[in-house]
């Protein structure tokens, strides 16, 4: 046995500490029945912790008029109670929002298993609790041995009173201090005498029965054995986070079998029980045989029940199919090297024993080395839950339908039976049986057996029209019509209920497959919304809403199926589901009054969003099956949707990157391109103002010029920055009117100036050229910037062509010249901005004059192009349209 | 040289562009005055009666076509107005809310010269000359006789009305609606086609050259410009 402490025992440990720190404490006052002092114990120890400075506040004390107590509660701040109104009666109940709204250091909580109003927040008054505990406020509360989960139904027995009311083992354990308010017996039933112990009225007649001497003592045992067992918990929790080798348990692994009609609760309880003593780890196993499905709804019930019952007492649970039983279970519990298997024996009446065999004698026999435990006791009636249709439910009206497939047998057989031998007669009535076997069950197929045999014997076996029978071989084919009946319906029934179970089995894999395959498909949040409220709302046959958060965190429903409308309330209960991790509404522990139910979408790092799942018919719940598979679906839902936020959210990082990127490359060139024309122009102006006399004429002069040359540069850079935000901004106004090229050309080589002063400009354009529709300011710069490019990449001398061309549908122009030429791979790029071909030196420009062209000629609808020249140079070709 | 003592008004917000201008024309012999809003522009006109106005369209009180329409209310004094690049249709507004010509932002002083000169001539020339001279081109509107370089021209009669009033405004922008209201009449005010295809004839006819600088200069989006 591995002495070791467990890893994921450590992490637990730690992550319950962490958990620990950050919530509030619990401290238990625990007692062995009514009148020990718990309250008053409570309200002392409250008072001494008032005294050292600690903000106490009473947020729900219950003192039944008791003056004592009633002294000590003297000077506490006391919260008011809330109000809940059910049918028409006022009730008060502990205001869970005050408690929170005040946030005490400490708040004193009376009845800690008190069941609360309909239609307050939490349903239990532990739940109430646990939410003030999550928000850092420490609790005071008081609580009865008898209301502890585990330990409900042995005091039922000691004492014959059985209280509904329950407190789950986890949240008693979880309590960070327990102090067990003790009193001797005698002590209380003197204090009974003397009427200071309060009884609730119904219990009143109990009460004879309840505080015997006997009893008392037998509950006060079990009250300081239960607080023991938590001081041995603490302290193995403590050896092993420590480290400490000890008596570790031997290694058992329990396991606790449920099936139909055996004791249910009970069953659970003692195993958990066991489990403890044992310090063993446990499983609840229900086998799911093919009498399953027609098994009655209350019974359905009881089992699912018992299933969540036992998971909420921290057993593992498992729904196995197959037959026979006993197999199915020994071969799981070899599998799972389980070394006890715990199973109730009913006690039924021993013909039904006979008949049916017993499940507990089968188990003994075949175990093997695994020992077999077995609880015994009354059946438990169960009690009526409307539990959904997920397992079908057949009506009764089978057993008519054989009738009447017999009655037909009979019919067939009277209009043959001159042609057929009786012998052969009979195979009619067995087609009827195994008509019946396939298609309405083993019970009306029995049925059909025995009346099959009847209506034979009566109407076809000599003496006619009487039961008796003449030939006894006739007995022969009676036994053997019947054993044949029998076997065959046997065989197809649990065919076909195994079909059915393969099927149903087959329809929840396929569904969630199905949800699966959607979910990787999709890309977009839309897609992944619509597979899951399209998945979720087939396979369950609800409606369903998806909540996600926006940027503000605000919850809203982004996706649902159609006409679900959310109201106020609603939208509260998800945001609580979102707020704390945890399912609420229907079916849960938290306002269960609600419409749905809220399944958080939780992926490892935090909760993302609700998911709502509403029946259509509000009185039909989820087997715990379907709750594992809806779950099964939101935990995939969670990560789809996930993963698509963090892949826009990844896109949008690497967008932001790449803007920044190429900003500070702009911003970084710009700044250069505007600051150096202001080096010469600050140059020359500051050597005119401060060495006039250095400088003879010709020098000043050529300073004069070189800083207006200067100036002229920055003007159009600062031009060219404006264009080009002005076209990206798309605040480019175009107003188009029929222009003249010749118009466009001349102004444009005026406005170049004396730019060009080196290249003679040749303009070609042919007469009676029709007049193109363009804005004749931002073509005429257009033409200004090639020109400037094609005056910076040619030798001075060299000339500049511009030739005029249209097509009927199309004018072009092109400007060729003879300078250094574009690569031709080079030339889609020498239209983008900031580009700059690499190969000459001292070539200065910004490189925006090809892109603010290439922007204004797309505004216009035309193409502009960049082709290499023949003989070396450029041609920058564009085509406007001359339509309007 | 120096002009007779023209008195000029200068409203600009702008203090460096005052001082500048200032400077500038101080030299030529114009006598200054300077306003630095709208409101103010308006009383010194009354106050000071100057013979030219420049006017920057970018006042922070009072639009400067505003201002424009305003004088025109109660006075012909001419005025140029400042404008940057692209407020195309802000010059236009300011044409023909009355204003006479405009410079674009940043300019040179040579320019500007020319246009105050151009500017004050309208001004003084409202008699009919019946010789008007602009570079190589000459124009006798008693003979109706068109010469370039002492070469006879010949124009149909719409062309001869269209370069008289260029002529005549020489060195000054003309808007196209100006000069369509001017030579066809106010009906044709939008015929936007009839001014081009005869503008376009006219610089044939003046400048067979298409490569050099027609004397005919388009103001891109405004109108047409005779430069002298």
């Amino acid at each position: 046995m591995d002495t070791r402490p467990d890893p994921d025992f450590l992490l637990a440990q730690l992550k319950a500490e962490d958990k620990v720190r950050r919530r509030g404490s619990l401290k238990i006052f625990l007692g062995y029945a009514a009148g020990v002092g718990k309250t008053y114990a409570m309200l002392e120890a409250a008072r001494h912790r008032k005294s050292q400075g600690v903000d106490v506040v009473a947020g729900y004390i219950e003192t039944h008029g008791r003056a004592e107590t009633e002294l000590l509660l003297a000077g506490l701040e006391i919260l008011p109670r809330s109000e809940t109104e059910y049918h028409g009666i006022r009730l008060p109940e502990m205001d869970v929002d005050a408690i929170l709204a005040r946030r005490p250091a400490l708040v004193l909580v009376d009845e800690f298993a008190h069941t609360n109003a309909p239609g307050s927040r939490h349903p239990k008054r532990y739940l109430d609790v646990e939410e003030i505990r999550d928000a850092g406020i420490d609790v005071f509360t008081t609580l009865n041995v008898q209301h502890i989960e585990s330990l409900n139904d042995v005091v039922a027995q000691v004492t014959g009173v059985i209280v509904r009311e329950t407190v789950p083992d986890r949240v008693f354990d979880q309590a960070d201090d327990i102090e067990v308010v003790d009193l001797p017996p005698e002590e209380l039933l003197i204090r009974l005498k003397e009427g200071k112990v309060y009884v609730p009225d119904q219990a009143a007649r109990a009460i004879g029965n309840f505080f015997r001497r006997g009893n008392l003592t037998a509950l006060r045992e079990i009250t300081l054995r239960r607080a023991a067992k938590r001081v041995d918990d603490q302290m193995r929790a403590y050896m092993h986070a420590r480290e400490i080798p000890g008596p570790w348990a031997a290694g058992e692994r329990l396991m606790v079998c449920i099936s139909p009609g055996a004791l249910g609760d009970r069953l659970i309880r003692s195993a958990r029980r066991l489990a403890d003593e044992w310090q063993c780890e446990w499983r609840a196993v229900y086998v799911e045989t093919p009498d399953h499905a027609r098994l009655s709804t209350p019974e359905q019930e009881q089992i699912a029940r018992a299933l969540t019952r036992a998971e909420e007492l921290g057993a593992k649970t498992v729904t196995l199919t197959g037959s026979p039983l006993q197999e199915v279970l020994l071969h799981y519990a070899r599998r799972h090297n389980i070394t006890r298997i715990l199973v109730g024996k009913s006690l039924r009446p021993v013909w039904q024993e006979w008949l049916r065999g017993s499940l507990v004698n089968r188990l003994i026999r075949e175990s093997g080395p695994i020992d077999i435990f077995v609880i015994s006791g009354e059946q438990e009636k169960p009690e009526p839950v409307p539990v959904s249709g997920f397992f079908p439910h057949r009506p009764l009206n089978r057993y008519f339908r054989s009738v009447i497939l017999v009655a037909a047998a009979t019919a067939v057989s009277f209009l043959i039976r001159d042609h057929i031998a009786p012998t052969n007669l009979v195979m009619v009535y067995l087609l009827a049986v195994v008509i019946a076997a396939t298609n309405l069950g083993k019970g009306p197929s029995i049925l059909a057996s025995l009346l099959g045999v009847l209506a034979f014997d009566f109407f076809f076996v000599p003496p006619y029209m009487t039961f008796a029978v003449s030939d006894t071989e006739y007995i022969l084919t009676f036994a053997a019509l019947f054993a044949v009946g029998f076997v065959i319906s046997h065989l197809a029934d649990r065919l076909r209920v195994q079909a059915e179970v393969a099927e149903r089995r087959r329809v929840e894999t396929a569904s969630l497959y199905g949800l699966s395959r959607d979910l990787a498909v999709s890309n977009s949040m839309e897609g992944i919304l619509r597979a899951i409220t399209d998945n979720i709302a087939q396979t369950f046959n609800r409606d369903v809403v998806v909540f996600l958060p926006d940027r503000a965190g605000t919850l809203g429903p982004i996706a649902a199926t159609a006409d679900y409308q959310v109201g106020e309330n609603e939208l509260a209960v998800a945001e609580w589901a979102f707020k704390h991790g945890q399912s609420a509404g229907r079916g849960t522990e938290t306002l269960p009054a609600a419409q749905a139910r809220y399944l958080p979408l939780r992926t490892s790092s935090a909760v993302i969003g609700v998911l709502a799942v509403r029946p259509h018919d509000p009185s039909r719940h989820l087997a715990p099956e379907g709750y594992r598979l809806l779950e099964g679906f939101a935990s995939q839902a969670a990560l789809a949707v996930e993963r698509v936020l963090l892949s826009e959210q990844a896109q949008q990082a690497k967008l932001l990157e790449a803007t920044e990127k190429l900003q500070s490359a702009m911003l970084n060139s710009i700044s250069h391109d505007l600051r150096t024309p202001l080096v010469s122009i600050t140059g020359a102006l500051t050597s005119l103002e401060d060495q006039a006399e250095a400088l003879n004429e010709e020098d000043r002069r050529s300073l004069i010029r070189t800083a207006r040359e200067e100036t002229e540069r920055l003007n159009r850079l600062v031009g060219n920055l404006l264009s080009m935000t002005r076209i990206e901004s798309g605040a480019l106004a175009l107003h188009r009117q029929p222009e003249d090229v010749q118009d466009i050309l001349r102004t444009a080589v005026e406005l170049l100036g004396n730019r060009a002063a080196e290249n003679p400009i040749r303009v070609n354009v042919p007469p009676d050229f029709p007049p193109i529709p363009v804005d004749f300011a931002l073509i005429a710069q257009v033409m200004v910037n090639i020109l400037e490019n094609a005056v910076k990449y040619s030798p001075p001398g060299s000339p500049i062509d511009i030739n005029a061309g249209e097509d009927g549908a199309t004018a072009h122009i092109e400007v060729a010249d003879c300078g250094v030429g574009i690569p031709p791979e080079e030339a889609a790029h020498v239209f983008e901005k900031f580009y700059r071909v690499q190969r000459p030196e001292n070539v200065s420009g910004t490189g925006l004059g090809l892109s603010i062209c290439k922007g204004i000629i797309d505004a216009h609808g035309g193409k502009i192009f960049a082709m290499p020249r023949a003989g070396g140079g450029t041609i920058i070709a564009i085509e406007l349209p001359l339509a309007e | 040289m120096t002009e007779d003592a023209r008195r000029i008004l200068i409203v600009d917000d702008e203090a460096p562009i005052r001082r500048y201008l200032r400077v500038v024309l101080g030299a030529q012999g114009y006598t200054l005055f300077e306003a630095a809003g709208g409101q103010d522009a308006l009383n010194a006109v009354l106050g000071d009666r100057p013979d030219l106005i420049i006017l920057d369209l970018g006042l922070p009180d009072m639009d400067g076509v505003e201002v424009t329409r305003r004088l025109r209310e109660w006075s012909q004094t001419p005025i140029i107005i400042l404008s940057v690049r692209e407020a195309e249709g802000d010059k236009i507004a300011a044409l023909d809310a009355g204003a006479d010509d405009y410079l674009v932002k940043p300019f040179g002083t040579g320019e500007l010269l020319a246009r105050i000169r151009a500017a004050l001539r309208r001004q003084a020339d409202d008699s009919e000359e019946p010789v008007i001279q602009a570079g190589p081109l000459r124009m006798d509107l008693s003979r109706r006789m068109v010469t370039v370089d002492d070469r006879e021209i010949v124009l149909t009669p719409t062309e001869y009305d269209l370069l008289r009033i260029l002529m005549r405004n020489a060195g000054r922008v003309m808007t196209h609606r100006q000069l369509l209201r001017l030579v066809w009449g106010p009906a044709y005010e939008n015929e936007m086609h009839l001014l081009r295809v005869n503008v376009s004839n006219l610089r044939r006819k003046l400048d067979p050259d298409p490569s050099s600088p027609s004397p005919i200069r388009t103001e891109p989006g405004v109108g047409y410009r005779l430069v002298e």
